[in-house]
């Protein structure tokens, strides 16, 4: 159902490296799991409205008011790798 | 005096309060039994009960990371007081300079800038963090095997699962390493557990606990509960965990039920239990329907009355379930890119560095879900799985609304097994989800739920669970203490406990005798 092309494309949108040796697991194991999902295929639900959340969200603005926030020293104290004041990545071309 | 961990937690704060019982002593015996625990229930363990507290900058006990310094309420009843009480806590609740890893190793090592409500709550009246349990990995689970802190063993068998996610957090509790200890439930992660190990698991009303700073997994389905050896215990926390909405989660809606007490009730009369006979076919094994069918007809004996409903799109609750989670962690776990925090691996380029991170520091069943929730998410797919979906958790939701005009409560089997081997599923994803095929629907619903222990079934735990309508827990509290005094089980998992040659996951089982 799903396969090995597919897989490929669903991990590169989810930015995950398979190995080759993992992509016919992987198609193997989702096809299975999505055959039993197929099962609400065959419930009729036209007209019904999707439930996102069963609370509704709190929306709008908070007051903009100061307070107190991270502080930089602790927003990249855990950063794996750090320099003056950033997060250091390696350039998005090699 | 008598060893004070043989006690509840109720009666351990009533000696605290009393002088009977002094808070350090109390923290020393769990840090104790809790540092010989043979069960992998731990990941970290505080030295003291100010460790937590301590490793917290400027004295402030829960830093917001962004917005107001938050105060919050604590019950003013001494009854309800948890000063003292020494609380486990699940991996996933970050807190201030503590390990919290979620139990994956992309986050080994990290010590998160804030603390979780739910756990700053229990901190501000008083109660100590004892230390972070063991779970599966960003809690995707059934049976805490999928952690890399390595499988948990049941205290009643060691050569069996204790139930997941919040696997640690029931086998501590178990095991008597802990009075109570938070978990959290998105489609069962704590009754399951509970069920399984022979304790009581609390799943709160969907808003009614933040869910600020615990590491996310499903969003709109995630809930912070409790791990108890009795309900009052349960009742106990579940009072600090509560209170007005958080400020700093958006879903938090605040307490909008009945005042939460210590629940006292000792009888049933004219409570209507409704049991779905359309969740209740296939698939459960004859020794959990039994004792069910038992629990029912103590229920009865106590002046319930049994009434058969139908939860006709129940029954499709798995399949919706398994795809709205992983479509919603596929989006959650965007985050964890090597780059803020957490472990990197090596990479020339910026867009190897994610791919290469989120490869090596993902176990298998997280990248599974992640592959399966994205592939929901995709152009061509969405309407077909994610939209579908959405709309059968609508008639789910539907369906507990028209029940609940027939009946108060809603009873059935927690889990449709008792505890099974360590590794016997972890080959079959789709055995290992339907484990929780009775507990997911209420989670669709985001309806309360307790699971209570109402037996044995060839020397291992069985669980009832019992849910309500959104804010009905105090109701459910008291069906579920009145039911637990009458069924009377003994928690205590025998000492002689069976035990394994090691986890799957590579825990250390090594010797016999429980630790209980």
């Amino acid at each position: 159902m799903i396969d090995r092309d597919t897989v490929r494309h669903v991990a590169a949108l989810s930015r995950l490296e398979l190995h080759d040796d993992e992509v016919e697991p992987m198609a193997r194991e989702l096809s299975a799991v999505l055959g039993h999902i197929e099962t609400i295929a065959e419930l009729d639900l036209d007209g019904v409205a999707p439930t996102t959340d069963v609370v509704v969200a709190r929306s709008g603005l908070r007051p903009d008011e100061p307070h107190v926030s991270l502080t930089r020293d602790a927003a990249v104290d855990q950063a794996p790798d750090a320099s003056d004041d950033g997060f250091r990545v390696p350039s998005p071309q090699a | 005096m008598t060893d004070p961990t043989t006690l509840s937690a109720v009666d351990q704060v009533a000696a605290l309060r009393a002088g009977d019982l002094d808070a350090a002593g109390l923290f020393a015996a769990y840090r104790e039994r809790a540092a010989a625990d043979d069960t992998n229930s731990f990941t970290w363990l505080a030295d003291g009960p100010d460790d937590a507290a301590a490793a917290v900058p400027d004295g402030a006990r829960a830093r917001s990371v962004d917005g107001p310094e938050p105060t919050f309420d604590v019950p003013a009843d001494d009854a309800l007081s948890v000063r003292g009480l020494p609380v486990a806590v699940k991996d996933l609740f970050c807190v201030t300079g503590v390990p919290t890893a979620s139990c994956s190793e992309l986050l080994r090592g990290y010590r998160p800038p804030h603390t979780a409500t739910a756990v700053a709550r229990l901190q501000a009246g008083g109660a100590t963090v004892l230390g972070k349990t063991n779970q599966d990995e960003f809690a995707m689970g059934s049976s805490n095997e999928n952690s890399a802190f390595g499988a948990v063993l049941n205290p009643w068998d060691r050569t069996r699962v204790p139930g997941g996610s919040s696997g640690g957090s029931a086998a501590a509790v178990a095991a008597g390493l802990a009075p109570v200890a938070l978990g959290t439930d998105t489609g069962g992660s704590v009754r399951q557990p509970a069920a399984l190990c022979g304790v009581v698991g609390l799943k709160p009303t969907y808003g009614s606990v933040s869910r600020f700073g615990m590491i996310a997994f499903a969003s709109s389905l995630d809930q912070a509960g409790v791990l108890a050896r009795d309900v009052r215990d349960a009742a106990l926390v579940l009072a600090h965990l509560t209170g007005a909405a958080d400020p700093r989660d958006s879903t938090s809606i605040g307490w909008q039920g009945d005042a939460l007490g210590l629940p006292s009730a000792d009888r049933l009369d004219g409570l209507r239990i409704g049991v779905p006979t359309d969740l209740l076919g296939e698939g459960i094994d004859p020794g959990v329907r039994a004792s069910f069918d038992a629990a029912l007809r103590t229920a009865e004996e106590l002046g319930a009355s049994i009434v058969e409903i139908t939860l006709p799109h129940a029954r499709h609750a798995l399949a919706a379930y398994y795809v709205i989670a992983p479509a919603e962690a596929s989006s959650n776990l965007a985050r964890f890119d090597g780059v803020r925090y957490g472990n990197r691996a090596a990479a020339d380029d910026l867009v190897s560095l994610y791919t290469r991170t989120r490869h090596d520091g993902f176990g298998p069943e997280v990248r599974r879900r992640i592959m399966l929730g994205t592939f929901a998410l995709s152009a061509g797919y969405y309407d077909a799985y994610y939209g579908r979906a959405q709309q059968v958790r609508t008639k789910v939701v539907e369906d507990f609304a028209t029940a609940h005009e027939q009946v108060d409560l809603i009873a059935t089997p927690t889990s449709p097994t008792v505890a099974w081997g360590l590794g016997e599923r972890t080959d079959d994803p789709w055995a290992m989800y339907r484990a929780d095929v009775m507990t997911l629907p209420q989670s669709l619903a985001g309806v309360p739920a307790i699971s209570i222990p109402c037996g044995l079934d060839d020397g291992l735990p069985v669980g009832l669970q019992l849910s309500g309508p959104a804010f009905g827990e105090p109701r459910i509290l008291d069906a579920a203490h009145a039911l637990e005094r009458a069924i009377g089980f003994d928690g205590t998992p025998p000492r002689s406990g069976r035990t394994g040659e090691g986890g799957a996951g590579g825990a250390d089982a090594t010797s016999g005798g429980g630790a209980a």
